[in-house]
């Protein structure tokens, strides 16, 4: 009788517990997310870039690897590309982010997601309130335009009308019809972000890559201005490049670190574990004779 | 009998149609014409054939090319539900059907303010909008000599000039209607909304196909990196790329100076490949078959009208043609 007694004195607490709660308070990703504490992941991304002509698993096409074997960094000096910002589906893997939610003031329903990138000062929205995207002849931006749902406690974000962009900063093109998808996983202090990329006009597959991020309890972005200049004086419309067949750069990285040349063109196959076999068996060719300085 | 050059230009006018009415990319396929608003007082209109820049204000309504005839109607419905203000200008960026086939409709739903000795003279002076081109447009579209005209005459300009420039006030900011010779033909116009800061291209710049160069309609490959280099210099973006001034192509989606520069780089890294080899004295087969468009065929590369071996050829003709500077 008494165990009934105390059962009904919290028959109260039901009807609160039956309210539903909103999707805004599944996870709370709010707040600074930085890198510096794990660098070392995917370095090369991160910090200095990767090495020209390092394709290596990412499942490109031929009209990939041809473009990109024509990019020249010294296209960086010409003005309109200095301040080029990275596309959102690049900026996260360059350095860390700040997240913070925008609820509806009177509903407390969760309106959007919005993210700034410390890359560029760039700020992106990811729309919760279910609208639809916009028809094909809308801007692309290098933000793009994003949509996001729950899924459990995973923020699933699906972003389209992206202008054309990069891979990797190798001049592994992305193209504008490409759509991005991403998952927001947190795990406590923990951030991971996986990035998948489809691009119809340059990957064959699906491109997949994941950073992490550890939170900030006391942190500040600091701000990104940029200043176009003439770096170098040229006749008005030069757009350096690569003829084809004459980019000698593209040897350096398989010499560098003694892997097949072959494998560096990179594509599909290099993205799977079982090409390291084919390495190792020579069917994947002969490996560069590894450059060092001292036999420079 | 019909001048065989005039029929030349009109199959080349109507494959250029066609390709408008068939590409991807930017144009709805559902046949209406879609508004989009851009700046200010500026919509693009989608769907007429090539894209439509609108203007509205105090002033009235001014129109920057007026795509296919047979939409025409459509287009002006369309207008209408911007603006019920009185049409008072039509621009044409260029003399192709698919930016000029509505022009008879467009101008004649307008009309010209006109008075004192004009009316006087001339009683049809105040009769349908003022459409304005460059000379070189009214020539091809009035078709001197004799043979069939593309439009008849209520479709002509009644307004060109010759010089490299023309200005208006018109609802209040500067329009610079600006001449860039030999590019997409040789009667292109880049329209400039001053205060709205808005840029209208004409088919100078698409982001549906490769550069499409009307070599018979005086159209060339450094003619049209020049157009481009043009178009760039007047864009402000905000930051980076991005934002400030917004440039209506004459297809494809709304832009800004990013997707310009994108298709500049293109343009030019084409142009360089095909040009080194025709210094070293290749055949057009051979420049053909060496492929050298093939990482940007994804993006623009079409089996319609403009294909990419037209795209190559016009360059190759171009580039070779001593009168287009040519070495």
């Amino acid at each position: 009788m008494e165990r009934f007694r105390r059962m009904a004195g919290l028959i109260w607490l039901f009807p609160i517990l039956l309210v539903p709660t909103p999707a805004a308070a599944q996870v709370n990703l709010d707040g600074s997310w930085g890198n510096l504490e794990i660098l070392h992941e995917d370095e090369p991304e991160r910090l200095p870039g990767p090495e020209l002509g390092d394709y290596l698993g990412v499942p490109i096409k031929n009209a990939a690897r041809y473009r990109a074997d024509a990019w020249d960094a010294s296209l960086l000096t010409v003005p309109e590309y200095q301040c080029r910002v990275h596309p959102s589906d690049y900026a996260p893997s360059f350095a860390g982010i700040r997240i913070w939610q925008e609820l509806d003031r009177d509903t407390q329903e969760l309106v959007a997601i919005h993210i700034h990138h410390l890359a560029y000062s760039t700020e992106r929205t990811i729309w919760m309130d279910g609208r639809p995207h916009p028809p094909d002849y809308a801007m692309h931006t290098a933000m793009g335009f994003s949509t996001g749902k729950w899924e459990g406690d995973v923020l699933a974000v699906t972003t389209t009308h992206l202008k054309e962009a990069w891979i990797r900063r190798n001049g592994l093109p992305r193209s504008d019809r490409a759509v991005v998808t991403e998952h927001f996983i947190r795990h406590g202090e923990n951030l991971t972000l996986m990035t998948v990329i489809r691009d119809p006009a340059y990957l064959t597959e699906p491109f997949i890559r994941t950073r992490d991020y550890v939170y900030q309890v006391a942190s500040r972005n600091a701000p990104y201005p940029c200043e176009s200049v003439e770096e170098i004086a040229r006749p008005e419309g030069v757009i350096p490049h690569h003829l084809p067949g004459t980019n000698t750069f593209l040897q350096e990285f398989p010499a560098r670190h003694g892997i097949p040349p072959k494998a560096a063109r990179g594509g599909a196959e290099t993205m799977y574990p079982e090409y390291q076999l084919k390495i190792r068996s020579g069917e994947a060719g002969t490996p560069a004779p590894v450059v060092t300085k001292a036999t420079k | 009998m019909r001048n065989p050059k005039i029929l030349q230009k009109s199959a080349l006018a109507c494959a250029l149609f066609i390709s408008a009415a068939h590409g991807q990319n930017g144009r709805p396929a559902d046949g209406d014409i879609h508004i989009l608003p851009v700046h200010g007082n500026i919509y693009m209109l989608v769907g007429a054939g090539g894209n439509v820049a609108v203007q509205t204000g105090e002033d009235g309504v001014l129109v920057v090319d007026t795509g296919l005839a047979q939409n025409a109607q459509k287009l002006l419905a369309a207008i209408k539900t911007i603006s019920n203000g009185p049409i008072r200008y039509v621009i044409n960026t260029h003399h192709h059907p698919d930016h000029t086939g509505g022009n008879v409709t467009i101008r004649m739903a307008g009309s010209t303010i006109a008075g004192a000795n004009v009316t006087g003279d001339l009683q049809d002076a105040a009769i349908g909008a003022l459409l304005i081109s460059h000379f070189n447009v009214f020539n091809r579209l009035s078709a001197p000599g004799g043979a069939q005209t593309p439009l008849p005459p209520a479709g002509w300009p009644t307004s060109t000039f010759m010089t490299g420039q023309k200005k208006l006030w018109f609802n209040g900011e500067g329009v610079d209607i600006l001449h860039q010779p030999a590019a997409h033909t040789d009667g292109d116009s880049i329209v400039y909304f001053k205060r709205s800061d808005v840029i209208a291209t004409g088919d100078i710049f698409t982001t549906t196909d490769y550069p499409i160069i009307d070599l018979q309609g005086g159209g060339s490959i450094q003619g049209t990196i020049a157009a481009l280099n043009r178009i760039i210099s007047m864009i402000i973006p905000v930051f980076g790329q991005e934002g400030g001034t917004l440039v209506i192509p004459g297809n494809g989606r709304l832009c800004d100076l990013g997707d310009v520069v994108n298709f500049r780089e293109m343009t030019v890294i084409i142009r360089d490949r095909i040009e080194d080899m025709v210094k070293k004295g290749m055949t057009l087969e051979q420049v053909k078959a060496a492929q050298l468009t093939q990482d940007y065929d994804p993006l623009y590369g079409s089996t319609d009208f403009w294909t990419t071996d037209k795209f190559v050829e016009a360059v190759y003709k171009s580039l070779s043609d001593k009168k287009n500077g040519a070495k």
